[in-house]
């Protein structure tokens, strides 16, 4: 049992990060980098490491997208 | 380089690297295999000498505790770099967007969104405070508890407006829980050679397992990780905000932008 849910986190994190580095606006793979990082973070709950599953969440879903969306909106401003 | 020499070295490399990584690959334990020795050992031995249920944390902040001393001053360095690099440069200048047209108010947020802020940031606050003080319990702890901490202002930010969230974290309040939470680290570091043993022993009463106040230094450390985390992700925010929000270029005299 548990071997299947890691194999289908392992191919979740395989396909989500494919679609990380095939997406190229940046604010739609601010999006594509979420979801890859809820991969990463399903990944290592599978793996039983609570602690590290929590880290990325955390910085998955509020510190990298928060740091991204901002700098976007950063260089949209300048432009105009 | 000419294009024949550029595949010959990309074939080496790729040689190269193929051998390493495959000698790499070959000794890994097999998939799905059981937790290492080491790992055995430790789930052994951590609750009975540290006295914690979450054995992560004994290893984070006392079996290799010095790693994460270093993790910490990465991070204070990283935050107080990044506030060297988004300061207002010469040619720029701090000031909130004029208001262009200031006989129309801007809406305020709808009650909807005021209402889910005003619930998730007080909710954020206690799970954060939860997490940093379990570290020693459940999974979780200083860092990841901190960041939550700070994800407490980004909501609030999100439900009311720039002004309302700079007055909610004063400056000099985020840098001094940076500075205080990673120089904390370093005391209680030296409360074990205070104690005539080494550094970052754990000297603190043990406490019994399963208690909040238990596994000693553990519980202390990741309090103040907890402050720095937040301290320096709160920070880390505020500076990106502050380039977006309110840092502009200064406009030369006679041009208006």
């Amino acid at each position: 049992m548990s071997e299947a849910l890691i194999a289908v986190a392992l191919v979740w994190v395989a396909a989500s990060g494919t679609a990380v580095v095939l997406t190229r606006d940046p604010l739609r793979q601010a999006f594509t980098a979420g979801f890859f990082g809820l991969a990463l973070a399903f990944l290592y709950l599978s793996l039983q490491s609570g602690d590290v599953a929590l880290s990325q969440i955390v910085v998955g879903a509020i510190a990298l997208p928060l740091i991204v969306l901002l700098s976007l909106a950063k260089v949209r401003k300048d432009r105009e | 380089m000419t294009r024949r020499a550029r595949l010959i070295f990309f074939a080496v490399a790729v040689a190269g690297l193929a051998a390493v990584l495959g000698v790499g690959l070959a000794s890994l334990p097999s998939f799905g295999s059981q937790t290492s020795a080491y790992a055995r050992m430790l789930n052994e031995v951590a609750p009975v000498q540290r006295h914690v249920t979450d054995v992560v944390s004994a290893i984070n902040f006392d079996y290799r505790g010095i790693d994460t001393l270093f993790e910490e001053f990465i991070l204070l360095a990283t935050v107080a770099g990044i506030s060297v690099v988004l300061r207002p440069l010469s040619d720029e200048t701090r000031q909130l967007p004029k208001d262009k047209a200031p006989d129309r108010a801007i809406p305020p947020p709808s009650p909807a969104v005021w209402l889910l802020s005003v619930f998730l940031s007080s909710l954020l606050l206690l799970v954060g405070l939860e997490t940093v003080t379990h570290g020693t319990l459940t999974p979780g702890g200083g860092f990841q508890g901190g960041v939550i901490l700070a994800s407490a202002f980004y909501v609030v930010y999100l439900g009311t407006n720039y002004r309302t969230v700079e007055r909610f974290q004063p400056p000099l309040l985020l840098e001094a829980a940076d500075g205080v939470g990673a120089s904390g680290y370093v005391f209680i570091g030296l409360l074990g050679l205070l104690a005539g043993t080494d550094f970052l022993s754990n000297v603190i009463g043990l406490g019994a397992a399963g208690n909040l106040l238990s596994g000693g230094t553990i519980w202390a450390l990741n309090i103040v990780v907890g402050a720095e985390v937040a301290g320096g992700f709160a920070i880390l925010a505020s500076e990106f905000l502050d380039q977006t929000a309110v840092i502009r270029t200064r406009p030369r005299s006679g041009e208006h932008r």
